[in-house]
């Protein structure tokens, strides 16, 4: 019950902001930044309450009391569908991502967004809503409900407060997500039908489909079903092309919430379903899935070594760093897969902050072209610190978090492939020329002369500061997360042993 | 026995009590808001008759009718449907000058041949219930006259509609030359014994293709747009709701009352009806500006889908999945007629191209709410009606392993998520888009509850649908 007690604060906390606005324009930030804290407040609490021995038990994946909380109840029984949510240690990971850059993104839309505030955060509070479900939902006609709960509000946030060119952009966001999205949901019906005709057993919880007994060929099909939907979301290579238009024209917080958060759900659903519930059609499948992401990991580095556009540039080097967590993930090693987790929680953090970035100098400058910026650290010195510190994590510099998260990857795919770590290692040195490139770009050089510009204040400065914190904390210590996540990623591991095929296939 | 034939009647029997009271009031003295009224009172009453007729069920009357739990069910959203039509077209008539008496009776005389329809055991109530609702309707589209279009409309509808009833009455003969008797049962009873003959085949194949064109399925689906576009909006979401369900729904036991779904030509024919109006209907409509225009394309497609549940209607499932998916895409076409029936109050045009609901959402959002949610609905998405209808086909599909419509209603559904997705966004254009913005939508408190009543209801059927399933199991 209080797991959807913590995604019926955000929903409730949506409909109080729009209300909120008729009494005054600046209430609904307010509230919303009050709403996630106390959302998030609430989920310590609720961890506070587990015994502390809980967090290093493998859970076992086919018994739900092994987890560290579980809730079922019957919702639609004609179809066997039920509310069933469960958290273990990988989906806390998210579920603290989510909370916390949510607040960043109320933060980073304080000053921008003027119009319709109200609705503005009410469809962030309905978005982060749908994705605390997404990383809680085990009943997978309930995961896929939230799948698409998420998609409406972020529709909204691009359609209504997007820039010049939003209409092209929120309508092929839309399409890509819903149509994979069908995709997902035949797979999902398919595989209960087949299930219950093959045990008897209608239901639609993750349980009961684990060790489905389906066979081939059903089973590659259903699991390219699962994997269209997650890879679209990832997004990999090649169905990446709405990221780009989706962040250029979102709004700041917008691209946050993108990048920081939505991207992660789709490497989480490979992660908890498409490999789980399809063991040996995912490893069949896995030398195509980590050509894919080695393909994204050059792909998108070459193509934001080209732009011009700050976010784009940005949002193509999002395109390579989550071809480093589709490799981690069909890797399939311990190692592989910790590097993985470790990069949905680094990248959020280095990209939430240079969208923020792009978000603050697209509000002084009124673009985001990089060649009409060039010596803004002159006129912004403190931005430029920020700037430089975030290019620089994000380039992969050891000692920020980004770096173990790919040195873990890197570590991990060797025992798989050699070859593809060689390929997916390139991206440590176009990383740096394209990171070391928008900071030149933006704010090295000679500045132009007469141009006052409000250097980060004291709200932006330490938005700032909490995720540089987080981003140094997970570069030195990141301990803690490797060990909340380790127990699930051993119980994941030992559910779906590895067959030698992988390594026949890939290695020289 | 009377007394019970009478019982289990009365739900028609009120309704066409009603046209009576109605037509000696305006005979004696005309009165908008007393016609209002006794319309309103003749559908309230219905409703009630029918809870009434619920203790009766199942029971035939007579050898052309039968009264059962299908039946009420059908009756009571036709009714349900023929109330909110009501509400809107009230309004609606407001600023009408002239007579606007007239319209209510034949309203109610167009639902009791609905009625009429869902209660038909025998092809003669079959064609007298379809012929009472038409004849009702070409009225009613070229009611209002403003400008050609109505006229057109009707003139078009009342041609093509007439072809098509001849044809299907060209069937009826055909089978009855085979078989020798009119009732659903008998000619499966016949059928059964007989087998298909050329004759037979014939005249079913006529059949469909008359219910085909009530039903608008491609490629009998050409009058379609224009009818729409051109009656009043009030009456194109009756047309769209109402005058389909019940000829679905008279089909539907036809179809199962008559085996037919044992002949696998029969079938092919009917998949690739299905197929064709799911994919035509949704590119048809992507590039249409015109919002009548529009849903008229997207009512083809849904017919695609609604037909796949009628092909596999072998099973329970498909048949539960019919009935739910029926009554959500009533709910949801009445709710996006409803917004362009309120919008176009005022003035003396019909509101119904895309520029006319450009920004609707800060002018009202209230209304701009409910047709968001209705076209979430028809595009399928979680949380409404239109989804839990879409999940029960599919598993229908799947149940019986259709995959070729399946397909076809996965291409259809991506396609259409272009053209709803692209309303919601006109509506959410603001001035700094170069929108201008227009005056805010006042509702009356009448239409204001009216529309919470209908978003509430796709809302409801989505999140919490068991209850609803429960009852359709209980149905079936």
């Amino acid at each position: 019950m209080s797991m959807i007690a913590l995604i019926g604060i955000l929903l409730g906390g949506g409909l109080l902001c729009c209300l909120a606005e008729r009494i005054d324009k600046n209430l609904p930030r307010i509230i919303a930044l009050l709403v996630i804290f106390i959302d998030l407040l609430f989920l310590l609490y609720l961890i506070s309450g587990i015994p502390a021995g809980q967090f290093e038990l493998i859970p076992d994946a086919s018994n739900a009391n092994s987890w560290l909380m579980h809730y079922k109840q019957d919702w639609i029984p004609r179809f066997g569908i039920s509310l069933e949510l469960a958290l273990d240690g990988l989906s806390l990971i998210l579920l603290l991502l989510t909370l916390v850059l949510g607040i960043v993104a109320v933060l980073s839309s304080w000053q921008e967004i003027q119009f319709k505030t109200g609705f503005f955060q009410a469809n962030i509070l309905w978005t982060l809503a749908g994705v605390l479900g997404v990383f809680m939902a085990l009943d997978l006609m309930l995961f896929f409900l939230f799948w698409e709960v998420m998609l409406v509000p972020m529709y909204l946030l691009i359609a209504i407060w997007g820039h010049e060119g939003k209409a092209y952009a929120s309508m092929k966001f839309f399409i890509f997500t819903q149509v994979s999205g069908l995709l997902m949901l035949f797979a999902i019906l398919l595989l209960v039908f087949l299930n219950s005709q093959a045990t008897g057993v209608l239901s639609f919880s993750y349980f009961d489909l684990l060790n489905n007994p389906i066979g081939d060929p059903w089973s590659t099909w259903l699991m390219l079903g699962f994997f269209i939907a997650f890879v679209v979301k990832l997004p990999g290579f090649p169905v990446h092309t709405w990221l780009p238009d989706a962040h250029t024209q979102a709004p700041t917080a917008g691209s946050v919430i993108l990048a920081g958060i939505l991207l992660k759900t789709g490497a989480y659903g490979l992660l908890r379903f498409t490999i789980p519930l399809f063991p040996e059609a995912a490893q069949n499948f896995a030398p195509v899935a980590m050509c894919l992401g080695a393909a994204g990991i050059v792909y998108g580095a070459l193509l934001a070594y080209a732009q011009t556009d700050f976010k784009r540039l940005v949002a193509y080097s999002s395109v390579s760093h989550m071809g480093f967590v589709l490799l981690g993930i069909f890797a399939w090693n311990e190692l592989a897969l910790q590097g993985a987790v470790m990069q949905m929680v680094a990248h959020g953090l280095s990209t939430a902050a240079l969208f923020m970035i792009a978000g603050s100098l697209q509000h002084r400058l009124h673009t985001r072209d990089m060649t009409k910026m060039g010596g803004l650290w002159f006129n912004m010195p403190r931005m430029g610190a920020c700037a430089m510190f975030f290019a620089i994590a994000s380039l992969g510099l050891p000692g920020l978090g980004n770096f173990v998260a790919e040195f873990l990857v890197l570590l991990g795919l060797f025992q798989v492939s050699p070859w593809l770590t060689v390929i997916a290692a390139s991206a440590l040195i176009t990383g740096a020329i394209y990171s070391l490139l928008l900071i030149q770009r933006a704010f090295q050089g000679e500045p132009v002369e007469g141009r006052q510009l409000a250097d980060y204040d004291l709200r932006e400065m330490s938005t700032m500061g909490l995720m540089m914190l987080g981003l140094i904390w997970l570069g030195l210590y990141p301990q803690p997360v490797l060990d909340l996540a380790q127990p699930v990623l051993a119980s994941l591991l030992k559910l779906v042993s590895v067959s030698p095929s992988i390594l026949v296939g890939v290695s020289p | 026995m009377m007394e019970l034939l009478f019982q289990g009647t009365l739900p028609m029997l009120v309704l066409a009590a009603g046209t009576v009271v109605l037509m000696l009031q305006i005979a004696f003295w005309r009165n908008y808001r007393l016609s209002l009224a006794i319309t309103a009172a003749t559908f309230l009453s219905a409703l009630l008759a029918l809870i009434s007729v619920s203790h009766y069920i199942p029971m035939n009357v007579t050898a052309i009718l039968v009264v059962d739990k299908y039946s009420v069910f059908f009756s009571a959203l036709i009714i349900l449907s023929a109330l909110v039509t009501l509400v809107v077209s009230a309004s609606y008539l407001q600023t009408r000058v002239g007579e606007n008496e007239e319209f209510f009776l034949l309203l109610i005389l167009s639902t009791l041949g609905a009625l009429v329809l869902v209660h038909s055991a025998h092809l003669a109530s079959f064609l007298l219930g379809l012929e009472l609702m038409g004849v009702a309707l070409y009225a009613l589209i070229a009611y209002p006259e403003r400008g050609d279009l109505p006229l057109e409309a009707a003139i078009k509808y009342l041609v093509l509609s007439g072809a098509a009833s001849a044809v299907l009455l060209f069937g009826f003969a055909l089978l009855y030359a085979a078989v020798g008797t009119l009732s659903f049962e008998e000619i499966g009873l016949q059928l059964k014994i007989n087998g298909e003959g050329l004759i037979v085949m014939a005249g079913t194949a006529m059949i469909l293709v008359g219910a085909g064109f009530k039903l608008s399925l491609v490629p009998f689906h050409m009058w379609t747009p224009d009818v729409y576009q051109g009656a009043p909006a009030p009456v194109t979401g009756f047309l769209a709701s109402v005058s389909k369900a019940a000829v679905f729904a008279a089909l539907l036991r036809f179809y199962l009352s008559a085996g037919l779904s044992d002949f696998a030509s029969l079938t092919l024919a009917l998949s690739v009806l299905a197929m064709f109006s799911m994919i035509v209907g949704n590119l048809l409509a992507l590039r249409q500006l015109n919002i009548k225009r529009l849903l008229a394309y997207s009512s083809i497609a849904h017919m695609g889908y609604l037909l796949i549940s009628l092909i596999l209607s072998k099973s329970e499932l498909a048949l539960e999945a019919a009935a739910f998916y029926l009554a959500a895409y009533m709910i949801t076409t009445l709710a996006a007629f409803t917004l362009i029936g309120l919008i176009s109050c005022s003035g003396s045009t019909e509101r119904d191209h895309i520029d006319d609901i450009k920004g609707l959402f800060w002018r009202s959002p209230v209304l701009a709410g409910m047709f968001t949610l209705a076209l979430l609905s028809l595009a399928g998405i979680p949380l409404t009606a239109g989804f839990i209808g879409k999940v029960y086909i599919f598993s229908a599909g799947v149940e019986q392993s259709a995959w070729p419509l399946l397909w076809a209603l996965i291409i259809g559904s991506a396609i259409s998520i272009y053209y709803y997705v692209r309303l919601i966004f006109v509506m959410t254009l603001r001035d700094i888009d170069g929108v201008i913005e227009g005056s805010p939508v006042t509702l009356s408190f009448g239409n204001a509850s009216l529309v919470v009543v209908l978003s509430g209801s796709i809302i409801y059927l989505g999140i919490f649908p068991q209850t609803f399933i429960r009852f359709l199991g209980s149905l079936l």
